[in-house]
C-alpha cells in the first residue's frame, strides 16, 4: 500500500513525539512563554544567564546521573558525596595547608573514590544500588558533619572564589563548564562503545552479560564517574559560596534525579539522552526564575515543580508507547 | 527531536530576552517614584515572622513605600539565594532579610549592594561579614538575652538541678550567640553554680523534629528539671511534649516564644513564664530605617541618632547595628495584654 501524504506527515509527527527530549522541549517553550507573561522582569538575558549559576552543580551531577539511571541504577548519595568532598578539600586547605590548586585537582579524585566505593558494594555484593546509595547518602553526609561539626570553613584564596562572577564574553563560567561537560558526556554516551554498553546494561543486564559485556566493570565505571562529577560540583559550589559546610547541597539528590527524569530518561533504564537532561536543567531554571521574579510563594513553586515532574513522566510514557508503535508501522 | 528545531527554539528565546532587556532596565528601579522594599524571612510557616511582617507593613504604609514579602520553603543555609537574586532583578530599593547563614549569602548580598540596593539584616546578623549589608536591626543585646534567659530558668527551678536547651538549627547565628552567653553566665555567676546544662538538642525549627528531640530528652534524663528553648517553634513543641507526658509540675518549660502561640500553655499552667522582645517593633523599626537610608534621609554611621516613628529615639551602634528594645517576660498576669 502506498501511504498518502497525510499519513506520512502524521507518522513524522508521531516519530517526533517519540524522541525522549521532545516533551521536555515543549514544556521548556511553554514555561518560557508563561514566565515572560507573568512578570516584566523575567525577559532579561543578563539575569537569565547569571541565574543559571545557581543550578550548575546540580547540572554537573545530573549529567553523570543520566548514565547511572540509563544503566538501570540510581545514585542517591551523589549530593552527600559533593558535601563530603567539599568538606575534605576545605579541611585539607585550612588545617593541613594543602594549596588550594592541589585541593582543586584532588576533589574529583576524592569524589571518584567515594563513587567507586558505591560501585564496589553494588557489583561485588550484588546489592541493589537504591539500598546501597541510600546508606551512603546518610554515611557521607554524616562523615562530613563529623569532620567539621556545625562550623563553616571559609577564607579561600581570591583566585578560587566567586566563579559565578567570572565571565567569558556574556557567559558565566559555571554555565560554560556545564556546557563543556555536557558535550563530553553526550559524546561518551551516544558515540562510544562504552555508551552502547551503558544502554545495553540498562535494557537487559543478563542479555548484556551473555553478549560478552563485562557488566560489573561498566557499572563500576558509571558509579566512579558519578562520584567524579560530584567532586567537580563540590569545587564549583565551594567557589560560588566561598564556604564549606556539612549541609552543602542538602537534598540536591532529588533535584538531580528530577532533572534527569524530566529530561526524558526512563527511570527503569535503557532510554535517555544527555540533550534531554540539559534541556530539563534549563526548564527547571526557567520555571524557578519565572515564578521567583513573579513572587510566587515557595509552596506554590514546590507544587508546580512536582506536578510538572508527574506530567513529564506520564507524557514520556505515552511518547515511548508512540515510539514503539511508529517503529512497528514502519517495519511492516 | 531534530537538533535544528531545538537549536532554533533556544536561539529564539535568547533573541526575545535580549530584545526586551533595555525596556525592562529602564522601568525597573522605581514605579511612580515610590521606593520599593522587600523582606525575606528565614522560611515560610514560622509564626515568629508574622508580627515582624506586620511591623514592616505599618512602617511602609506610613512612609508610602511599596512593600512585599517572600520566603523560602526551608531554612537551610542557601535557600534564600535564589530569592535574593530574583528581588535584585525586580529592582527593589531596600532588601531586608533574616539571613539563614552568616556566610553563604554574602557574595549575593555584596552584589546587591554594588547595584545600589540598601541591604538590611533583621533579627540575625552576618557576624564577621558586616560589609555585606548596609545596617542591621537586631532584637536585644545577645548578652542580655543570654543572662535573662538563665535567670528566668533559674527562678523557675529554684536555681538547682538539670536542664536542657532545645535550639533551632546547629548553625542558627542568633541561637548560637545566645547559648554562648548562657554558658558564660552559668560558668561565671556563682548564683547559678548548682544548675547543670546537660544537653543542647537541635529541633531545626521544625515542629516534628523539635518534638522528637524533646521526647528524647525526657527519656534520657528522667530527673530533668527544665527545658529552655530560645526559639518559638522549639518552646511550643517542648510545652506540648511536657504536657502530653503529664510532667508539667516536674519539668519547667521556658525560653522565647510568642504570646499567641504560648497563651494556651500559660493558661493551663504547663508554662509559668517565658520571654520575648516585640518582633512587631523589630519589623517596624527595620521598615523605617531601610527606606530612610535608601532615600538618603539617614546616613548609616555608628553614633548617628534618629527618630524611629512611635518607638522614639534610636541610634546606630558599632557595625551599624540598631537595637529594638529590652525583652518582655510573659506570665499569666500580663499575657492577655499582648497579641502577636
Amino acid at each position: 500500500m502506498i501511504p498518502t501524504p497525510y499519513a506520512v506527515s502524521i507518522r513524522r509527527f508521531l516519530a517526533l513525539l517519540s524522541f525522549p527530549e521532545t516533551i521536555t522541549m515543549i514544556l521548556l517553550i511553554a514555561a518560557f512563554a508563561v514566565s515572560a507573561s507573568l512578570s516584566p522582569y523575567f525577559l532579561d538575558i543578563r539575569y537569565l544567564l547569571d541565574s543559571t549559576s545557581l543550578y550548575m552543580e546540580v547540572g554537573l551531577m545530573a549529567l553523570a546521573m543520566t548514565l547511572v539511571i540509563i544503566s538501570g541504577n540510581i545514585d542517591l548519595s551523589i549530593a552527600s558525596n559533593l558535601a563530603l568532598t567539599a568538606v575534605i578539600c576545605a579541611k585539607l586547605y585550612s588545617s593541613l595547608g594543602v594549596p588550594m590548586a592541589v585541593a582543586l585537582i584532588l576533589a574529583p579524585v576524592i569524589g571518584s573514590a567515594l563513587g567507586l566505593a558505591n560501585g564496589l558494594v553494588v557489583t561485588m555484593l550484588r546489592l541493589p544500588s537504591l539500598a546501597v546509595t541510600l546508606g551512603t547518602l546518610a554515611l557521607y553526609r554524616g562523615l562530613a558533619q563529623v569532620l567539621v561539626g556545625d562550623h563553616s570553613i571559609g577564607h579561600f584564596p581570591d583566585w578560587f572564589t566567586g566563579i559565578d562572577y567570572r565571565y567569558l564574553g556574556p557567559m558565566p563560567m559555571p554555565l560554560l563548564i556545564f556546557l563543556g561537560a555536557a558535550v563530553l558526556f553526550a559524546l561518551l554516551l551516544h558515540k562510544t562503545v562504552f555508551g552502547r554498553c551503558v544502554f545495553a546494561v540498562g535494557t537487559n543486564e543478563l542479555a548484556a552479560k551473555f553478549s560478552g559485556i563485562r557488566t560489573g566493570r561498566v557499572k563500576l565505571a558509571i558509579f566512579t564517574l558519578s562520584g567524579a562529577m560530584a567532586g567537580c560540583g563540590a569545587m564549583m559550589m565551594l567557589s560560588r559560596l566561598s564556604v564549606a559546610r556539612y549541609d552543602l547541597a542538602l537534598g540536591d539528590e532529588l533535584a538531580v534525579i528530577t532533572t534527569v527524569v524530566l529530561g526524558g530518561t526512563d527511570i527503569f533504564g535503557g532510554r535517555g539522552t544527555i540533550l534531554g537532561t540539559a534541556l530539563a536543567l534549563l526548564l527547571l531554571d526557567i520555571i524557578r526564575r519565572g515564578m521567583g521574579v513573579a513572587n510566587v510563594s515557595a509552596e506554590d513553586q514546590l507544587a508546580v515543580t512536582g506536578a510538572l515532574l508527574v506530567a513529564a513522566v506520564l507524557l514520556a510514557r505515552l511518547s515511548a508507547g508512540i515510539g514503539r508503535r511508529v517503529s512497528l508501522i514502519s517495519h511492516r | 527531536m531534530p537538533r535544528w528545531s531545538i537549536a532554533l527554539s533556544l536561539a529564539l528565546m535568547i533573541l526575545i530576552s535580549s530584545c526586551k532587556r533595555q525596556e525592562v532596565s529602564q522601568t525597573a528601579p522605581s514605579q511612580g517614584g515610590k521606593l520599593r522594599m522587600v523582606y525575606i524571612p528565614k522560611n515560610t510557616g514560622n509564626p515568629y515572622f508574622d508580627p515582624l511582617v506586620d511591623g514592616f507593613r505599618k512602617a511602609a504604609s506610613d512612609a508610602g513605600v511599596d512593600f512585599t514579602t517572600v520566603a523560602p520553603a526551608t531554612a537551610d543555609a542557601t535557600s534564600q539565594l535564589p530569592l535574593i537574586e530574583d528581588q535584585v532583578q525586580r529592582g527593589v530599593n531596600v532588601l531586608a532579610l533574616s539571613p539563614n547563614s552568616p556566610d553563604a549569602l554574602n557574595p549575593a548580598l555584596r552584589d546587591a549592594m554594588r547595584r545600589g540596593i540598601t541591604v538590611i539584616t533583621v533579627d540575625s546578623d552576618l557576624t564577621g561579614s558586616e560589609d555585606a549589608r548596609t545596617a542591621a536591626v537586631l532584637t536585644v543585646d545577645p548578652q542580655t538575652v543570654g543572662q535573662s534567659q538563665i535567670e528566668l530558668m533559674g527562678s523557675l527551678i529554684g536555681y538547682k538541678g538539670k536542664f536542657a536547651i532545645l535550639s533551632a538549627t546547629t548553625d542558627a547565628p542568633n541561637q548560637n550567640l545566645w547559648i554562648g552567653f548562657m554558658k558564660d553566665t552559668l560558668a561565671k555567676n556563682p548564683k547559678y553554680s548548682q544548675m547543670q546544662l546537660v544537653e543542647i538538642a537541635y529541633g531545626n525549627d521544625e515542629p516534628q523534629k523539635s518534638t522528637t528531640e524533646c521526647e528524647a530528652l525526657l527519656t534520657k534524663y528522667p530527673d530533668l528539671r527544665g527545658i529552655l528553648s530560645p526559639t518559638t517553634v522549639g518552646i511550643a513543641a517542648a510545652a506540648n511534649v511536657v504536657e502530653a507526658a503529664g510532667k508539667a509540675s516536674q519539668i519547667m518549660v521556658t525560653g522565647l516564644g510568642t504570646p499567641d502561640q504560648m497563651r494556651r500553655f500559660v493558661k493551663d499552667g504547663t508554662v509559668k513564664a517565658f520571654a520575648l522582645w516585640s518582633p512587631y517593633d523589630e519589623g517596624y523599626l527595620a521598615g523605617i530605617v531601610g527606606p530612610q537610608i535608601a532615600g538618603g534621609a539617614l546616613k548609616p554611621v555608628p553614633g548617628a541618632k534618629f527618630q524611629a516613628g512611635s518607638l522614639g529615639p534610636r541610634e546606630f551602634r558599632d557595625n551599624n547595628i540598631i537595637i529594638t528594645g529590652p525583652p518582655v517576660t510573659f506570665t499569666i498576669d500580663n499575657i492577655d495584654q499582648f497579641h502577636f
